[in-house]
């Protein structure tokens, strides 16, 4: 290989030589020319330009996610294949090509990372911007460490043509792969349209950043030639439209610093891959807090509505709660905490907001953060306050049968400790519409109070209100050495 | 020396304020140097107490009652079944929904509990039905003991003008004015003339500043007339004016006075009471720094005269105004247990709700005028849950998400009816607490109240620390410099918080990027052996970037051992800590300076808020990379939130009152949402035209919906 090498430098430099007479720069000096120009990715008009929208450069975003002086940059002098319509020219060649990858450290621990440079090409992704995308993520996934991928990309290469939308099938293959074996995190920077939209889907989260990203099948001038629907980038696949309406995307912040700070706080949450326990940090909170104001907050009337999100802040770790998707299906609430120091997944009904029943979208919001907590080893901790479903014809047209059974198999397939807190009852009211007052009156008497359970051994113990935390702390060191194995199979067959 | 006689002054820290912890929190005067308060268990008393009132004034009865061995009934509105006052009690019975008109005031639900509970005796507290002598007379009627004195006393002296004569027969000094009602506007200027200007006009039947006007000549005295005849009969039914000399500058000093049914009378010193916004009290101290020997017993004998004339027993305050030359006036006399009667018991000793029982039972006083000392100083704070930056304070409510009275601090006592996870509601006074701190003299007393006011956690509403911390430090405060006017004066724009002096600026920003860092740090520290070893950060210098208020500071932080040294604007300062960073309180030295600092919140884009010196200062801390990258974000137009209103809250809409092209004005009712069971009315935030209305009754919305746009 290396004989190959010196032998090409040789005859490119006799060949040189002979065309023009002038001595090529020394090797060491090329090298560092090309990686000034690979560090100048499109050129410092471009850079310009892309922070006039408001916008870091592929570079600057990664300078801020990971530790200082912690990245290793992997393929810089890679450069494009295509050769159709001009652009083998040279200066149609930017060293590196459309994305930046490597790896580094997030407060100390390894991540990989792609960050996709706006300023080559509108940051399209060519069959070598595809490669070197590959290649981190097939290193992850041997050594076991998270993938995060900074996209703001155009879309496909179109020079490339089905080079391009192959990689893109590349990326597929490993994001599908990598699935459950390590965390795979996307976070949206710019446009992300057309086939390019389905790495970020197939991932286990999705941040976005506000006004500046967008996500969707098909842009604003296709919709219109095609439904003839007249909307803006922003209604069709904005943060606002993905973590509010379709639920596409888990979070959105305020601009690219902004996600990159917190990008780096929601990674310490997460262990580096399935091989790992959940990361415990150094806590200050004692574990043996108590915690008088559950003694109060959930108010006696079943009817009454009070916020889950109190009574999660007043249990976790130093009331830090990273909410996921805290602006989809808000009647559910789940996200990210730390019980004495240890990475914690809650999920829990929210009263506050349509009574906390499930339907259909928090069903599946629920489904697939249990899912993920179960795959990355991370205890649930489930607060339970809900009337029920939601009744309906949109609801049941809708396949709550089928969303519901996707929140049921999730919890059951669920082998991590898994602690369920019950702060108040159930569908009583919805069995006895009201009509047989009576009957509804002995109902709740026989079973809207924790005796008939706790005394079937449905439930394990009734506990003070206020010592809630406590006792999950030592729940979750004595569950810390769970194991429990599923009997063989391929993989389980969840009701999509 | 009388510190001595506090025990458990303080307490410990409770962590779960159940009723034990509540009451071993504030644990009275046992002993003192002078004479005990003793707690004869072999003096007959009551049997069963029942408190007509709620918060922290029922707590405190409920606290001398346990001690007297007395069993208690606390009565409560429907919101209130989870109260402080309700678990301390012995029993507890809910007497109406939420609002005072009725629960709390509901004077037949109130007589209901009391048959059914067979008290034998009520305490009032203050507020309510302290005052009201209906429930006085009803009580008597059904042999049930009032707590306070006889109805004609709360007669007389509810009434101005009826008290006023009673004082001037009594020989105490009263405002020149005249005491007759005033007939006409011409009378009215007649009087005035006689009198001097400035007057004050006020109803007789008045209080709260209601029917109120200053005059300083003759046509404000025409108009004052008009207008307080006009309040007055819109406000209490009785358009009775009296007209009288106007105090400039006045400070406002009451002396407690206790007297029993023999016709002892005692004079308990002064309360100095003069700091207050809007006629409401906010920080009292006993003694006053401006009463002389003289003066004092001047006072006090003319309030035990006034006290002996309507044959008052039990404790009451004779409030009166003083002028710069010590010239003392009588105001009024409140028939009750004051609010910031705490003051006076640390000076005296004395237990004034035993008192008020023992001297209701019959018994007559134990003490004679000579027995009752002046004991160091005593300073109380009005925390409320209000925010000060508004008209010196409006009411916030809120959950209390976390709250920890800094009973640590040695010399403090919190009387208080609230807990962690306590509501404060639209329903009752926002009070919070009474803070309470005592020393030998008054310096200790503001130095401790200080240290109390820094240790105090309140969290989940706004709170006024702020501006007692600055009224108490203020030079004039502290000189004794004060008068009724005080806040108005000292700050004429309003409040705005501490002004930090440029050390106070740098230590602070060396505290925050210090608690920065640490925080960096820990957070690279994981517990147990990870598969792919931590790289360890070998780093110990840091450049920051601080916002704060209108600056941009750069700040340089380096590790050295367990300190960190920052410099700032060219300075380097010193900054030690523990660095727990759970802890609501946070202790740090700052070049030897200590300070007690509050960490109210941070999030992991930098942004972070400190109580620092009592105030809350935002800062956002970001590298020095990041805040130069920063330049490049978008700056983003806040939405204008006054014309449009959005619904608060998932719910149905019930009723829209406007249609497009309406004028509206601020504060009319827009549109009715109800959710929850509950009808919220939604109103303009300003006036102007409507431009959009986007629902209509029936529709159901979601929380933020647009419901209508103003022009």
């Amino acid at each position: 290989m290396a004989a190959v090498r010196v032998l090409r430098r040789a005859v490119r430099l006799c060949r040189g030589r002979a065309a023009s007479g002038a001595r090529p720069p020394p090797v060491p000096q090329r090298i560092e020319e090309k990686r000034r120009a690979a560090l100048l990715g499109g050129g410092q008009a471009r850079i310009d330009a892309q922070h006039k929208r408001g916008k870091l450069t592929a570079r600057e975003r990664i300078l801020l996610l990971l530790d200082p002086d912690s990245f290793d940059e992997y393929d810089m002098f890679v450069e494009h294949r295509c050769t159709d319509f001009g652009m083998d020219s040279s200066k149609n060649k930017y060293p590196g090509d459309s994305v930046v990858t490597g790896r580094g450290r997030i407060n100390g621990r390894l991540a990989y990372v792609f960050s996709q440079d706006f300023t080559v090409f509108g940051g399209s992704l060519s069959g070598a911007h595809a490669q070197k995308i590959c290649k981190i993520m097939d290193q992850a996934a041997m050594v076991g460490a998270p993938v995060i991928g900074l996209n703001d990309s155009g879309g496909a290469r179109i020079q490339e043509g089905v080079e391009s939308l192959a990689g893109y099938a590349d990326i597929f293959l490993r994001n599908v792969l990598c699935s459950g074996v390590i965390p795979q995190i996307s976070l949206i920077m710019g446009p992300c349209a057309g086939g390019a939209v389905y790495s970020p889907a197939l991932t286990d989260f999705t941040f976005m950043v506000k006004d500046t990203s967008y996500l969707f099948i098909t842009g604003p001038d296709v919709v219109k030639s095609v439904t003839n629907e007249d909307v803006t980038q922003e209604q069709l696949g904005g943060a606002k439209t993905h973590t509010a309406v379709s639920g596409v995307a888990h979070r959105a912040f305020e601009n690219d610093i902004d996600a990159l700070l917190n990008l780096r706080e929601f990674f310490n949450y997460l262990p580096l891959s399935n091989r790992d326990p959940a990361p415990v940090c150094e806590c200050h909170d004692p574990s043996d807090r108590l915690v008088p104001e559950l003694d109060t907050i959930v108010p006696s009337e079943s009817t009454k509505a009070y916020d889950m999100l109190d009574i999660i802040h007043s249990i976790v770790d130093e009331r830090e709660f990273f909410e996921i998707m805290p602006t989809y299906a808000r009647n559910i609430v789940v996200g990210f905490a730390r019980m004495n120091g240890r990475t914690v997944g809650i999920v829990g009904n929210q009263p506050k907001v349509a009574s906390g029943c499930l339907d259909i979208n928090s069903s599946v919001k629920g489904a697939r953060f249990v899912r993920f907590c179960d795959a990355f080893n991370i205890p649930l901790i489930t607060f339970v306050d809900v009337p029920g479903f939601l009744p309906g014809t949109a609801q049941e047209y809708g396949g709550i049968i089928r969303h519901g059974a996707k929140l049921l198999f999730a919890f059951a397939e669920a082998t991590v400790p898994k602690i369920t807190v019950i702060t108040r009852k159930g569908a009583v009211q919805i069995i006895f519409r009201g009509k047989e007052a009576n009957a509804e009156e002995e109902y709740v008497d026989k079973f809207a109070n924790p005796f008939p359970a706790a005394m079937r051994g449905f439930v394990d113990d009734i506990i003070q209100p206020s010592t809630t935390r406590t006792r999950i702390c030592h729940d979750l060191d004595v569950l810390a050495s769970k194991s429990q194995s599923s009997p063989w199979k391929k993989h389980a067959n969840i009701p999509l | 020396m009388a510190v001595a006689g506090f025990l458990r002054w303080g307490g410990r820290r409770a962590r779960l304020p159940g009723w034990e912890t509540l009451c071993s929190r504030w644990c009275l005067i046992t002993s003192h140097k002078l004479y005990s308060t003793v707690y004869d268990p072999n003096e007959k008393t009551f049997e069963k107490l029942l408190i007509a009132n709620r918060g922290e004034i029922a707590c405190r009865v409920i606290k001398t009652c346990k001690k007297m061995g007395i069993k208690t009934v606390a009565i409560h509105s429907d919101v209130d079944a989870n109260a402080v006052h309700v678990k301390m009690a012995d029993e507890a019975v809910c007497v109406g929904p939420a609002p005072t008109s009725k629960s709390y005031l509901n004077m037949d639900a109130i007589m209901e509990v009391i048959r059914k509970t067979r008290a034998q005796a009520v305490h009032p507290g203050y507020g309510f039905l302290s005052e009201n002598k209906e429930f006085a007379r009803r009580l008597a009627s059904e042999g049930v003991t009032f707590i306070g004195p006889d109805t004609h006393a709360i007669q007389a002296m509810g009434d101005k003008i009826e008290s006023k004569l009673l004082a001037k027969n009594a020989k105490v000094n009263t405002i020149p004015g005249f005491d007759g009602v005033v007939k006409d506007a011409d009378e009215a200027v007649r009087i005035a003339r006689e009198i001097g200007y400035p007057v004050m006009i006020k109803a007789s039947a008045g209080g709260g500043g209601k029917g109120m006007r200053i005059a300083w000549d003759d046509e404000e005295t025409r108009e004052g007339f008009r207008f307080s005849s006009q309040e007055a009969a819109s406000s209490f039914g009785d358009d009775r004016l009296l007209i009288e000399k106007f105090i400039d500058n006045p400070r406002h000093i009451e002396i407690q006075v206790l007297a029993d049914k023999h016709g002892n009378a005692l004079w308990l010193n002064e309360r100095e009471c003069s700091i207050q916004r809007r006629n409401q009290k906010v920080v009292e101290e006993a003694p006053s720094t401006f009463l002389d020997p003289e003066t004092r017993r001047a006072m006090g004998e003319q309030a035990v005269a006034l006290a002996k004339a309507v044959k008052y027993s039990s404790a009451g305050t004779v409030e009166f105004l003083v002028d710069s030359s010590k010239n003392f006036y009588f105001l009024e006399m409140n028939t009750r247990l004051q609010v910031e009667h705490p003051v006076t018991e640390c000076i005296t000793g004395l237990d004034l709700v035993q008192e008020m029982i023992r001297v209701a039972k019959g018994y007559p006083l134990r003490h004679t005028q000579a027995d009752i000392p002046i004991n160091g100083w005593a300073v109380e704070c009005r925390v409320y849950a209000e925010d000060p930056y508004k008209s010196f304070g409006l009411p916030s409510i809120g959950k209390l998400s976390q709250y920890q009275e800094p009973l640590h601090v040695p010399n403090v006592r919190v009387d208080s009816g609230i807990q962690q996870g306590s509501d404060i509601s639209i329903y009752y006074d926002p009070m919070i607490s009474k803070l309470i701190t005592y020393g030998s003299n008054r310096a200790e007393a503001l130095k401790r109240m200080e240290e109390a006011l820094d240790n105090y956690v309140i969290r989940g509403v706004a709170h006024n620390i702020s501006l007692l911390r600055e009224v108490i430090i203020h030079p004039r405060f502290v000189q004794g410099d004060i008068s009724t006017k005080f806040l108005p004066e000292v700050y004429p724009d309003g409040f705005k918080g501490h002004k930090l002096t440029d050390l106070e600026r740098r230590q602070l920003l060396a505290t925050a990027a210090s608690l920065y860092v640490a925080e960096q740090l820990r957070s690279q520290r994981f517990l147990g052996t990870p598969r792919i070893p931590i790289a360890k950060s070998k780093r110990s210098s840091w450049e920051l970037s601080v916002h704060l208020g209108d600056g941009i500071y750069p700040v340089a932080v380096s590790k050295d051992g367990s300190s960190f040294s920052v410099e700032v604007d060219g300075m380097k300062l010193n900054v030690t800590s523990e660095w727990n960073l759970a802890s609501p309180l946070l202790s740090v030295t700052i070049d030897g300076t200590q300070r007690t600092i509050q960490r109210i919140s941070r999030n992991a884009s930098g942004e972070t808020s400190i109580q620092f010196l009592g105030t809350v200062y935002k800062l956002q801390i970001l590298t020095k990379v990041a805040a130069e990258l920063s330049k490049y974000m978008p700056e983003k137009a806040a939405e204008d939130t006054s014309s449009i209103l959005r619904s608060p809250m998932p719910g149905t809409v019930v009723a829209v009152s406007v249609k497009p092209g309406d004028m509206v004005s601020e504060g009319q009712e827009i549109c009715v949402i109800e959710a929850m069971k509950m009808q919220n009315s939604m109103i303009a935030a300003k006036t102007g035209k409507v431009k959009a209305v986007h629902c209509k009754a029936g529709d159901t919305v979601g929380e933020e919906d647009l419901l209508v746009e103003l022009e």
